[in-house]
């Protein structure tokens, strides 16, 4: 058995391919990544927006600048120029991780509530906004509830789609970026290629399309083929308990 | 699109002006004197109540946790701070003086309050969410660039992010139409701290600094900053600084004072030297939830402590040094 971290982190290790290039967020995605170089992409590009640039991750970073995020690394070099290389356009994935999250993938990680005298203040942006402003796909790994995925984010952190197609390029971001896979403990969301909103593409295992729109704050597509989500296999799982996360610091075991 | 181009509401709290800027670095005495001092030599005379502060490293990753704590002893108020990429950092300061008072009242936000994986500061969102702190939000790349276009001398940066967002609406950028190519940038002013605190991992007396692993925007913030406050862990001689000059982050003249503090990032985490204290960090989040167990906890580790070395000592001295040690080199 495995628990709905396990399959989140396997799910969106599967979306990573060999010889791409990821800037990951502390966490889930980090957890994902080191998951995806040791089975099927050992040549997974990792980087960190503090600085630290292809390591060999010896174990979980506990935060995105610590020493692991250089252990056997390429390089160790800046905030500055990790993000110019997205900003140029070299990095493939934005990972990302739990945030207020509406229809068009935009973001929240700033304050719920006025943003003047907030009912709970958030970190802020932090690197997640020129994260996914410059990479060429987006994705987010979150859990899946009504007070996350809402109508209208309080306020709008880090870009999705904005307010749909064509939003990005008029207001100036790169062209061609944009939200590209939201994975939950219930499915893996796309967004639709004419309209920019979220849309179901698999449902896990045991759950079903109208589970998830309850659990969602605005109208859900759903492509044409939803599809089960593979569960993780046991070699995924092993290698998740023993190697990635022994200490169960993300999957919580 | 339409000739009417946004600006950021959000306030600004320091000059971009270059040629000001300029005529300040003139007159700064940066070069090669004896500028070793104790940290609260250093703090007593270069930081003071209503100067822009910033804080080098990564939050919880070399960070100069020895210069932060003298500043809270000190009860230096009415601070500006860059909240850039800070976590433990920002918690220190959140802390508010023995008296009862804010150590900031300006903020520049990219990443504050949370620390990382580890959770969100209990003290320092009570801190932002009374409303008594004026902020400007930004993105940890933008905030960077501000202390870039200070360090170059030039009055802003142009930057691809923040477009189309809350986050841009809520800072003090703009946006422009770029002169070569038509498109729409987003340009953030310079930022020139009034004082910087840095660890780094040598230096020798003039402060020719060697870090180690990541900069994150250290370059940028030495250069950037009136004064510079450096704490190494260790001290050494400018020959072997000149034995090595491709290793050289920072040169002696954008530094003010240097302090010798071994363990000085400590309970984060310094690149080959010693890994973060997990243990003491989860103490210090966890006593924040209680305000009474918080007030002990403060007058245990920050307020009732005499220097970092004591601070050090009673987080398990040399015994859990060496066990971090361990952690870091294995």
């Amino acid at each position: 058995m495995y628990n709905a971290m396990e399959l989140m982190i396997c799910v969106a290790s599967r979306l990573l391919e060999d010889g791409a290039t990821v800037g990951v967020g502390t966490g889930a995605p980090c957890a994902a990544a080191m998951l995806a170089q040791k089975t099927h992409a050992p040549g997974l590009l990792v980087a960190f927006e503090a600085g630290g640039l292809a390591p060999m991750l010896p174990a979980m970073p506990i935060s995105v600048g610590d020493s692991r995020t250089t252990h056997r690394a390429l390089m160790a070099t800046s905030m500055c120029d990790i993000m110019e290389s997205c900003q140029r356009g070299v990095m493939d994935y934005a990972f990302l991780g739990g945030a207020q999250i509406d229809a068009y993938g935009n973001l929240n990680s700033t304050v719920i509530g006025d943003y003047k005298k907030p009912r709970v203040r958030f970190p802020g942006s932090g690197g997640a906004n020129d994260f996914a402003s410059f990479c060429w796909r987006t994705l987010v790994i979150t859990q899946h509830d009504r007070r996350r995925f809402v109508e209208e984010v309080d306020f709008l952190t880090t870009p999705g789609f904005l307010t749909g197609p064509g939003a990005r390029e008029a207001a100036g971001l790169p062209i061609g970026g944009g939200p590209y896979r939201v994975i939950t403990d219930l499915g893996v969301m796309s967004f639709n290629e004419h309209t920019c909103r979220m849309q179901v593409e698999s449902l896990h295992p045991g759950v079903t399309f109208d589970e998830v729109q309850r659990n969602t704050g605005f109208e859900l597509g759903q492509v044409a083929d939803v599809e089960e989500t593979v569960p993780p296999s046991e070699e995924e799982l092993h290698i998740l308990r023993d190697e990635v996360d022994p200490d169960g610091l993300i999957i919580g075991r | 699109m339409t000739s009417s181009k946004n600006t950021g509401r959000g306030p600004l709290f320091t000059d971009p002006d270059p040629d000001v800027a300029r005529a300040f670095f003139r007159e700064k005495k940066g070069a090669l004197t004896d500028k070793l001092m104790s940290v609260s030599d250093a703090v007593a005379r270069f930081v003071h109540d209503g100067d822009y502060l910033a804080s080098g490293g990564f939050g919880g990753n070399r960070i100069a946790t020895a210069l932060l704590h003298e500043v809270v002893r000190q009860e230096r108020t009415n601070l500006g701070f860059a909240g850039h990429t800070t976590t433990h950092d920002f918690q220190i300061l959140a802390a508010g003086t023995r008296t009862g008072k804010q150590i900031f009242s300006r903020l520049d936000a990219a990443y504050i309050l949370g620390l990382e994986a580890r959770g969100l500061s209990a003290q320092a969102r009570r801190l932002m969410e009374s409303g008594e702190v004026e902020v400007c939000e930004w993105t940890n790349y933008a905030l960077a660039c501000r202390f870039r276009a200070a360090a170059t001398g030039v009055p802003f940066v142009p930057v691809r992010s923040m477009l189309g967002t809350d986050t841009f609406r809520e800072s003090a950028a703009k946006e422009i139409e770029c002169p070569f190519t038509g498109k729409s940038l987003t340009v953030v002013p310079a930022l020139y701290p009034d004082v910087a605190l840095i660890h780094v991992h040598e230096s020798d007396l003039f402060g020719n600094c060697r870090i180690r692993g990541i900069t994150v925007a250290d370059w940028d913030l030495a250069r950037a900053s009136k004064h510079v406050i450096v704490s190494a862990e260790r001290i050494v001689s400018t020959d072997e600084i000149r034995s090595d000059p491709n290793a050289t982050a920072i040169p002696a003249f954008c530094v003010d004072a240097v302090c010798h503090v071994p363990y000085g990032s400590y309970p984060g985490n310094m690149a080959g030297e010693y890994f973060s204290d997990e243990v003491h960090l989860k103490a210090w989040l966890d006593a924040e939830r209680d305000v009474e167990v918080y007030r002990v906890f403060l007058d245990k580790y920050l307020y009732g402590v005499d220097c970092f070395e004591s601070y050090l000592e009673i987080c398990g001295g040399e015994e859990r040094l060496a066990e971090l040690r361990r952690l870091e080199n294995n």
